[in-house]
């Protein structure tokens, strides 16, 4: 089993309809999102929900105001500024301020603090046309989800080993932060899609030293190529420099937002088309690489 | 009313979106440029995108003023003091730290260590101290018009970046008109940390089905946090209409729709978009300036946002 990672650092570059793609040229595959955060790949793949977990995130405190003595040393102590007296004059805890660490519960000396842990993070093992799929839905305004991504991954993993699955294949989250870090590692190989602007290019170059710290294979699908000519010369030029192989060029279509309109992924839509085309080429090419 | 008898209202407005890609970046620069052109305000940018700070590359007249390096205090376990008795490896809530005592190890995790100071807290033995570790760069930049560009830029590895925004939001100024916060994509605490501040978000969208369903968790995030929000349709005229039925079911204030372009697209794509402006997006970026000004000037009754 070949694990794979889609990531792109700038958001919006193509890589969850890319993954979307792979699945209908692909047999033998286990799918993860690991775009916790705003997850789409569900949209196209319309999942059939087989499992759902609840996972239990960070903690968040408060004060029982009818005990608290307001003797401050929880605010003295808090290094996150969450907790400030209320209009009455109470001291209150901000539960979006509050990184959960639990100090100020631990130094009350009255216990008028007590926190919970966050349940509003769900995650799920779905059956869908291409296989299966394991995705999160993260509640509004949540936390940690580097962790929340270590859990849907190590669950796919499983699965892929389990129905030896030929591959597995993460779609990443944009940005190169904690949820980035945690897509990435123990990988076998990254895909990573780079829209043809400069601020693709800006993106793709930090996402790629974070990459290289990891020593991670990477491979390069330049998409909207034909935008702009002279911003596709730049990123070959760095794609050259760095000797990260090109797989394909995928040209700017319509057709990509009317499959996502349709539910459907681009080869579904139409596999005549150049952009589906590309993609078929560049896959091919990958199963090459990893034989 | 002179500002001397009055503290200066600055005017704070973060730009979010759920999906990436849809165009924040596009529009918080030209809120940023048109602003401070046209309506001569004294206009800050924030950039919170701090993992891929984009801003800068489409502001081509700044100037560095200032660098400064933003860190987090990552304990240090002096192991002549440490007493291996794992008290810190129970305060600490982030399995930062790992305790072995048998074979005397004791260190500290900096890539999941939250800078709380729990562990100093509790440690009896005094054998824990802090030590600051780089985790960005915050960058403040002036251009010919007067206006500011502050961008936070988180080191490559680093996994702080939640604490990074906080850091550069603290370079906000104080006597500007208007401070732009551009946040990051997703829904999450990063998101929830530029957007802390501002009195009024702006998402911007597309009027495609990921752009819509991100919409709508970002809308649900914003309710719950009871920020007030409007919304800008960008690349108006690909996908579908589902995006205008939402906002029109939810009666979201819709601030302005952007057609998808494909002159614009390639101008974006060399980061040239604030030369040769085309006269319908002028229009377009001064009727959501002019709404954006009239909520204000509604909700602050007296108070004239101009100085």
């Amino acid at each position: 089993m070949k694990e794979i990672t889609i990531l792109s650092g700038k958001g919006g570059t193509g890589k969850t309809s890319i993954t979307a793609a792979i699945g209908s040229i692909a047999s033998s595959v286990v799918f993860c999102d690991n775009d916790v955060d705003a997850a789409d790949l569900h949209l196209i793949l319309e999942p059939a929900i087989r499992e759902e977990h609840t996972y239990t995130g960070g903690w968040t405190a408060s004060i029982d105001q009818s005990s608290c003595i307001d003797c401050g040393i929880c605010t003295d102590h808090c290094r996150f500024d969450a907790i400030h007296p209320d209009r009455h004059g109470k001291l209150e805890i901000n539960p979006f301020k509050c990184e959960g660490c639990r100090l100020c519960e631990r130094l009350c000396p009255v216990q008028a603090i007590s926190s919970v842990q966050s349940t509003n993070n769900n995650w799920y093992v779905s059956e869908t046309r291409f296989g299966t799929l394991v995705h999160a839905k993260m509640g509004p305004g949540e936390e940690n989800s580097g962790k929340l991504v270590s859990v849907v991954r190590k669950r796919a993993r499983e699965l892929a080993i389990k129905g030896n699955a030929r591959y597995l294949i993460n779609d990443g989250p944009p940005g190169i932060g904690c949820a980035a870090i945690s897509s990435l590692t123990g990988t076998d190989l990254v895909i990573m899609v780079i829209e043809s602007t400069i601020s693709g290019l800006h993106d793709a170059r930090r996402l790629y030293e974070l990459i290289q710290s990891f020593s991670i294979p990477t491979y390069a699908l330049l998409n909207k190529f034909n935008i702009n000519p002279s911003s596709t010369t730049e990123i070959e030029k760095f794609l050259k420099d760095k000797s990260i192989p090109l797989i394909g060029k995928i040209p700017f279509d319509r057709h990509m937002v009317n499959a996502m309109v349709k539910g459907k992924t681009i080869i579904e839509y139409s596999d005549q088309i150049e952009a589906s085309k590309v993609i078929i080429e560049a896959w091919r090419k990958l199963e090459h690489y990893l034989e | 009313m002179t500002t001397k008898e009055h503290p200066k209202l600055t005017l704070k407005l973060a730009i979010a979106s759920g999906k990436g890609g849809t165009g924040k970046t596009t529009v918080a620069v030209n809120l940023f440029h048109f602003m401070s052109k046209n309506y001569s305000f004294k206009t800050q940018l924030i950039d919170c995108d701090v993992e891929e700070p984009n801003d800068l590359l489409f502001l081509q007249d700044c100037e560095l003023e200032s660098e400064d390096i933003s860190t987090q205090l990552i304990p240090f376990i002096d192991n002549d003091k440490c007493t291996y008795c794992r008290k810190c490896v129970s305060y600490c809530e982030f399995n930062a730290i790992v305790v072995i005592p048998p074979v005397e190890f004791a260190e500290v995790n900096p890539s999941l260590c939250h800078s709380c100071g729990a562990c100093i807290v509790a440690c009896e033995d005094g054998a824990i101290s802090e030590h600051p570790a780089e985790i960005g760069k915050i960058r403040s930049y002036k251009n010919d018009q007067g206006g500011f560009l502050t961008e936070g830029r988180l080191k490559i590895g680093s996994a702080m970046q939640t604490m990074l925004i906080k850091d550069t939001k603290q370079h906000a100024h104080e006597d500007v008109d208007v401070i732009i916060f551009d946040a990051p994509p997703g829904t999450s605490c990063p998101v929830v940390e530029t957007v802390a501040d501002a009195d009024y978000v702006i998402l911007v969208t597309e009027p495609t089905p990921f752009g819509l369903y991100d919409l709508k968790l970002t809308v649900e995030m914003l309710r719950e946090i009871q920020k007030p929000f409007g919304v800008i349709i960008n690349k108006a005229g690909i996908g579908d209409q589902k995006v205008h039925a939402f906002l029109s079911n939810q009666k979201i204030e819709l601030l302005g729709e952007i057609p998808y372009s494909k002159s614009y697209a390639s101008k974006y794509a060399t980061g040239d978009i604030l030369n040769n402006i085309n006269i319908d997006t002028e229009i377009q970026y001064k009727a959501i300036i002019r709404k954006l000004m009239a909520r204000y000037t509604q909700d602050e009754g007296d108070y004239n946002f101009k100085r």
